[in-house]
């Protein structure tokens, strides 16, 4: 049970897929027009990633090496399809405004990384949470920049999550006329997936652009990403020091002229004696 | 004390008076008239777009960069040429704080996230106003004729006219010569061609920019115009003179920092903004074309720049 706990964390947040692998970009900027859309492919990710995590893993002992892409294909492709018609059944609005992206999962890199990288080297059981711990991190990630451009762009809260017959157009927070409308299309998309990932990296969070600091250094001893140069108060740091020595410098040749003087000073009294 | 006495630099070590603020001065003061026009044509309200979109470009930039612990560069005058341009291309009548928002994303988005003047791969104010148009296409693109004075039936700009109407109607609306002083709706820069030419005039005479990207730019539009248009001297004229033609090929097309530098490298960057324009106008879904058609220019330059590397002198090819 502990192992399958391990996995679940893993999933959501130590490699969390959107954030920390950067893996699954293309739904990742396309679906997350608004929350619904990121949760429904998020939820639907995550049966896919569960149900192939286990059963690749159950039949990772009689799948040759040789073909082992093409079986995963199949059997990914088999569940996507049982979800597709599933959705299409029972939640048409997000079917028809997820679109071409159901299919799609079937060449998600989450799923063939997983099945690849874990589920075809363990157990079921850990990499069946292994699929549910990396389905919820995607989710949980895709939640995230949806809200942020649904807010901004389309002004609304959770629409179409809330019961439509209260909350025919969720909770409108933006009025009309004031929304950022760029932020609901694709370059909205980068923007919002950037800020995501630059808060991550200011806050040390562990991520694919922010790898740990081996060295001992201060600083992190990363010369190549360095901006010292143009930070401000190195520059007053450093004058400081040379103004520091500079006057040590100085105190010291005052001392020691004064020590010759007073040498000479005694020399003078001496001859005078 | 030492490292601010003396400047450790490899060559070319050029005495000259020129800086960065210098040449933004300049190109500040050849942006009066056409700012002196459109406040003239357009009322107060003009003016008060200009004001806070400037002050909203400078003061990002001073809050970034104390922020950030930089060196503060509000002094070189970059940040208050970005808000001029991107005032000048917003419609006299918008809502005061989308203009300050563009100002905003200009300088932080585009100008500092990616390490501040001469940095940016495209030009803040164009970069700014396409963020603008895109999110609020209704409110700049209206060209309300409310505030002008000479004028209260019509609101599409000279070139929305052309698009819908044909030439022959355009120019019962928009004679040549309105076109060319300025009197017809747009956005608060790009109407006047006089008071632009005038400050286009003042530039080459400083050399703050060299000719040779404005006159190829439009001279390629024109050509352009004309192969693939009606055939017609007037409608080229016409395509010349009115939208942000003169505007974007002398005070936008021209930035230092989003253009290539070598020679030949302009003249395809501008051949190749000339062409996108024309397409955008004749065959695209919008009536102007300008701004999209130069960061588009700006973000193939550093291409134009590789391959238009000119050869070291002792390392030409040698004749056979």
């Amino acid at each position: 049970m502990d192992k399958s706990l391990e996995r679940f964390y893993n999933g959501v947040f130590k490699e969390n897929p959107t954030f920390v692998l950067m893996l699954g970009m293309c739904p990742t900027l396309a679906v997350t027009t608004s929350v619904v859309n990121a949760i429904g492919m998020g939820l639907s990710t995550t049966a896919v990633l569960m149900f192939s995590n286990l059963i690749i893993s159950a039949m990772r002992n009689i799948i040759p090496d040789r073909v082992r892409i093409p079986a995963f294909i199949v059997i990914v492709a088999s569940l996507v399809t049982v979800v597709q018609l599933l959705m299409q059944g029972y939640t048409s609005e997000l079917y028809k405004s997820l679109g071409i992206y159901i299919p799609l999962i079937v060449v998600n890199c989450i799923i063939l990384g997983r099945a690849e990288s874990y589920a075809s080297k363990n157990p079921a059981i850990p990499s069946f949470f292994d699929g549910l711990g990396m389905g919820f991190g995607f989710t949980i990630s895709l939640s995230c920049i949806g809200f942020v451009r649904e807010l901004i762009g389309g002004g609304t809260f959770l629409k179409g999550i809330l019961p439509a017959a209260d909350f025919p157009n969720g909770i409108v927070i933006i009025p009309d006329g004031y929304r950022i409308s760029i932020f609901v299309l694709a370059p909205g998309a980068f923007f919002v997936l950037a800020l995501l990932s630059a808060l991550q990296n200011h806050f040390k969070a562990p991520s694919a652009t922010n790898t740990g600091n081996t060295s001992e250094m201060a600083c992190g001893g990363n010369c190549a990403a360095c901006f010292g140069e143009t930070k401000l108060e190195n520059h007053i740091t450093i004058d400081k020091d040379i103004e520091k020595k500079e006057l040590e410098a100085k105190k010291k040749k005052e001392e020691a002229l004064a020590k010759a003087k007073a040498a000479k000073e005694n020399a003078n009294a001496g001859e005078g004696k | 004390m030492m490292a601010g006495k003396f400047n450790v630099s490899s060559s070319p070590h050029v005495r000259d008076n020129s800086s960065t603020a210098v040449i933004m001065k300049d190109v500040c003061i050849a942006m009066i008239p056409t700012l002196a026009f459109g406040c003239f044509q357009f009322g107060i309200s003009a003016l008060i777009v200009v004001i806070c979109t400037v002050l909203a470009c400078v003061l990002s930039e001073y809050l970034y960069e104390k922020l950030m612990n930089k060196p503060i560069t509000i002094g070189d005058f970059s940040a208050v040429v970005t808000g001029l341009i991107l005032a000048l291309n917003m419609p006299p009548q918008i809502p005061v704080w989308m203009p300050v928002l563009g100002g905003i994303f200009a300088i932080i988005v585009v100008k500092q996230l990616y390490g501040g003047l001469g940095q940016n791969f495209m030009n803040p104010a164009l970069a700014a106003r396409c963020f603008l148009l895109i999110s609020f296409a209704g409110a700049m693109t209206n060209f309300s004729s409310a505030a002008l004075k000479f004028d209260s039936t019509s609101t599409p700009t000279p070139l929305g006219f052309l698009r819908a109407n044909g030439i022959k109607i355009a120019l019962d609306q928009y004679n040549l010569l309105n076109i060319f002083l300025g009197r017809i709706p747009g956005t608060i820069g790009e109407v006047s061609t006089v008071a632009l030419l005038i400050g286009a005039l003042y530039l080459v005479v400083r050399k703050v920019i060299s000719l040779r990207i404005p006159l190829i730019y439009i001279a390629t539009v024109a050509v352009f115009v004309f192969i693939f248009g009606d055939h017609n001297s007037t409608t080229v004229l016409y395509h010349v003179l009115s939208g942000g033609l003169i505007f974007g090929a002398f005070f936008m097309a021209t930035d230092y920092v989003s253009t290539p530098v070598t020679k030949t490298g302009q003249v395809y960057f501008a051949v190749f903004i000339g062409i996108l324009t024309g397409l955008f106008r004749l065959f695209g879904g919008n009536a102007e074309g300008v701004s999209y058609a130069i960061i588009i220019g700006n973000i193939v330059a550093p291409l134009l720049e590789k391959a238009t590397l000119p050869k070291a002198f002792g390392r030409e090819a040698k004749k056979a």
